[in-house]
């Protein structure tokens, strides 16, 4: 009876956890398919230029590429991997969201200083916001009223209505915001500053931050202690920092913003990505090429996956 | 219209005006003066100096700090002046008359020295887009002048660290005359000193005037410049040092014995490339290519840094104040982000922004100093340059 428990407990887990991860590698040009039964790579495919920012639709269906120096986005079909289309991205796409709804999506074109927002239906270009120097970060409020981009250079996160297209607040963070998230309950905005050293956290409704994080790791210099990628679970209660070239993630504490923990990852943490039933959280390390598997319950990193060159971005299938 | 047909149908361009401001919009008035010197002729015609070589940089800051200007009711306007030397003094004034609050100098160090002292007591900002003597971070210091462009001392420093990382250990020294090549040869020699390498020979390269270029030239020097450099005592490496570009480009392929030309030639140590392409850089290279129909300079980067860094504190303080800018730019809050993979901010006993070095042939960027084998207390930056310690600089 106990054997023939935890046989089927082992069959729920793997069937709960039977996902499909998707890397963009920025210097390999190529995207690789893990599956997340077995962690291993199924499939590497050839793609556009300088790949980085990745998406998938909330189906599932679609996925969506910056093909960074082709300045489009490419489109995906998940069941047969084939290149549907192209989206009008703007020159030189960098980071994007996609609408909890599915559509539209709101690109960073770093060059241009502007955020651009694309019918994935109609594959039509529905507004052109200007934003600050090197606009780069894209985050999206659970209830899609508001997106938010983050300016490199002008060192702000842009709160730009997805109404009017039109930006209503403007928050001053530190050098070189390169990442905003949202808690799943639109209370709290995380916004990651990799050269200012800090991550803010920023009350949307007031536009305010409430608190800044810093970063501190024994044996490392400061400056190398560098936020980039965040991710925070569904309920809020733990939020991940990529650190960049410290090879570090750290672990806040949803309630109180602090670092409850620092995870030793591949070299230069870049973007993550959770599994939907949040276990895991993966982690793309572009300088030793790499993928880290974090176990979110145990703070353990499990594994590391070897992938294309200089891995950016990671999406997992929602299911 | 970037789209062709279906794709401007619909398409919303918010109004740059209609984003809300503050009240009372500041200006933030700027110039950039260069005064004009007579320097020797280059060997290449590459290297002939472009009439706007650091106004780009200026255009390109002023843009950038206009959009981010915009959200925050500050505006930004910047003065281009080349001036004659007799000139200086009343386009100073006339200068600070007009309310301009920021001077990006790129002048020698007499010049700049010129400026501040004028200047010694007015609210004005004063930043050395160009000089890179030492003394001018020594015995020379101004507490008005904040030093963007590196010392030679922090280039040298940086050439040697990565020398040392690839054991090149022993340097044959060839410098020109100029007094410019003689501070820069003390810098050289500073650095071998620091960092444990050995010049084994030192030789001199006068430029005795003359045609720099002549039809089939090359002739005559593929057989001067092996003689120039042979029976030199055993090296690694050939270290060049003449800033004005009349003879160093001739050392590489050419040398008597087989070794590489660094310093002037060859790999060269600098603060900007073209090609460079790290931490965001190609962001920056794209739209001041685009906007400027041709590429950056290290000048154009040293200006560009000189105004961002302005506008980094006007931002920060909500100031349009000279002395206020100042004062948060040498406090311990100030940072600027200037694609060097690290947050740059200025050394308090001099006035020196600390900055990495890009180590460059023609095509690439071969490697950034400093490396990461030399450890410091503080910062690794200051291992380039003047430490706290070694500086005699007093304000």
């Amino acid at each position: 009876m106990r054997i023939l428990t935890s046989l089927a407990a082992l069959l729920i887990a793997s069937q709960a956890s039977a996902y499909t991860v998707y890397v963009t590698n920025e210097k390999g040009n190529s995207l690789t398919i893990i599956d997340s039964t077995t962690w291993e790579v199924t499939q590497t495919l050839a793609i556009g230029q300088r790949p980085r920012g990745i998406t998938i639709s909330p189906s599932g269906h679609e996925l969506y590429v910056c093909a960074s120096d082709d300045d489009t986005v490419q489109v995906f079909d998940t069941a047969t991997m084939e290149l549907k289309h192209t989206l009008p991205s703007g020159p030189d796409p960098e980071l994007f969201v996609l609408h909890p709804s599915g559509n539209p999506l709101y690109i960073a074109n770093e060059d241009d200083n502007i955020v651009t927002v694309v019918d994935v239906v109609n594959k039509q270009v529905l507004a052109e916001v200007p934003v600050g120097v090197e606009p780069e970060g894209m985050g999206v409020s659970p209830d899609g009223k508001v997106v938010v981009n983050t300016s490199e250079t002008t060192n702000m996160a842009h709160f730009i209505d997805t109404e009017t297209f039109e930006i209503n607040t403007n928050v001053l963070v530190d050098s070189r915001p390169r990442f905003a998230e949202f808690t799943k309950d639109g209370s709290k905005l995380y916004v990651s500053a990799e050269i200012g050293g800090t991550v803010s956290v920023i009350d949307p409704a007031a536009g305010e931050i409430t608190k800044k994080i810093g970063f501190e790791v024994a044996g490392i210099v400061p400056e190398a202690l560098q936020p980039v990628g965040v991710r925070a679970t569904e309920d809020g209660s733990k939020v991940f920092v990529a650190l960049g070239p410290s090879n570090r993630v750290a672990v806040i504490d949803g309630t109180t913003d602090e670092v409850i923990e620092y995870l030793l990852v591949g070299q230069r943490v870049w973007q993550m990505a959770f599994t939907p039933d949040e276990k895991y959280i993966l982690t793309t390390n572009g300088n030793s090429n790499d993928i880290s598997v974090i176990d979110v319950e145990n703070l353990e990193v499990i594994k590391s996956i070897q992938v294309g060159e200089q891995p950016w971005g990671v999406v997992v299938s929602p299911n | 219209m970037r789209w062709p047909g279906i794709f401007q149908v619909g398409v919303v361009l918010t109004a740059l005006l209609a984003l809300p401001a503050a009240a009372e919009e500041q200006m933030l008035r700027a110039a950039v003066i260069k005064i004009e010197r007579e320097t020797p002729l280059p060997i290449s015609r590459l290297d002939l100096p472009l009439p706007d070589d650091g106004f780009g940089g200026a255009r390109q800051a002023t843009r950038d700090n206009a959009t981010t200007g915009r959200f925050l009711g500050q505006a930004y306007e910047t003065e281009e002046v080349t001036v004659a030397p007799e000139a200086l003094i009343e386009t100073l004034d006339r200068l600070v008359a007009e309310g301009t609050g920021t001077i990006v100098a790129i002048a020698d160090a007499p010049d700049l020295l010129t400026i501040a002292d004028h200047l010694a007591g007015q609210p004005v900002l004063i930043l050395n887009a160009s000089a890179e003597d030492d003394a001018l971070r020594n015995a020379e210091c101004r507490g008005n002048i904040l030093h963007v462009a590196p010392s030679r001392a922090m280039l040298m420093d940086g050439l040697a660290q990565y020398l040392i990382w690839k054991q090149w250990r022993d340097w044959f020294v060839i410098h020109g005359a100029y007094p410019g090549d003689l501070a820069k040869t003390e810098s050289l020699r500073r650095a071998a000193g620091k960092f444990g390498a050995e010049i084994t020979e030192e030789r001199v390269f006068e430029d005795t005037g003359g045609a720099r270029r002549s039809d089939s030239g090359h002739v005559l020097v593929q057989k001067q410049i092996p003689v120039f450099t042979q029976r030199a005592e055993d090296h690694d490496v050939v270290v060049t040092v003449d800033e004005n570009q009349v003879f160093g480009i001739y050392l590489p392929y050419r040398t008597w014995d087989p070794r590489p030309v660094v310093g002037d030639a060859g790999l060269v140590a600098r603060t900007w490339h073209p090609a460079f392409e790290g931490w965001g850089a190609t962001q920056l290279q794209r739209r001041f290519e685009k906007a400027e129909e041709r590429r950056m300079t290290d000048l154009d980067y040293q200006v560009w840094v000189a105004l961002r860094a302005m506008s980094e504190a006007a931002t920060r303080t909500s100031s349009d104040d000279p002395v206020k800018l100042r004062d948060w730019m040498l406090s311990e809050e100030f940072e600027v982000a200037a694609f060097k993979g690290q947050k740059l901010n200025f050394r308090t006993w001099n006035n020196q922004l600390r900055q990495a070095v890009l180590l460059a042939d023609e095509k690439l960027v071969v490697s950034v100093s400093p490396q990461e084998e030399f450890l410091h207390q503080v910062t690794k930056l200051d291992t380039l340059g003047y430490d706290r310690s070694e500086s005699t600089c007093q304000f």
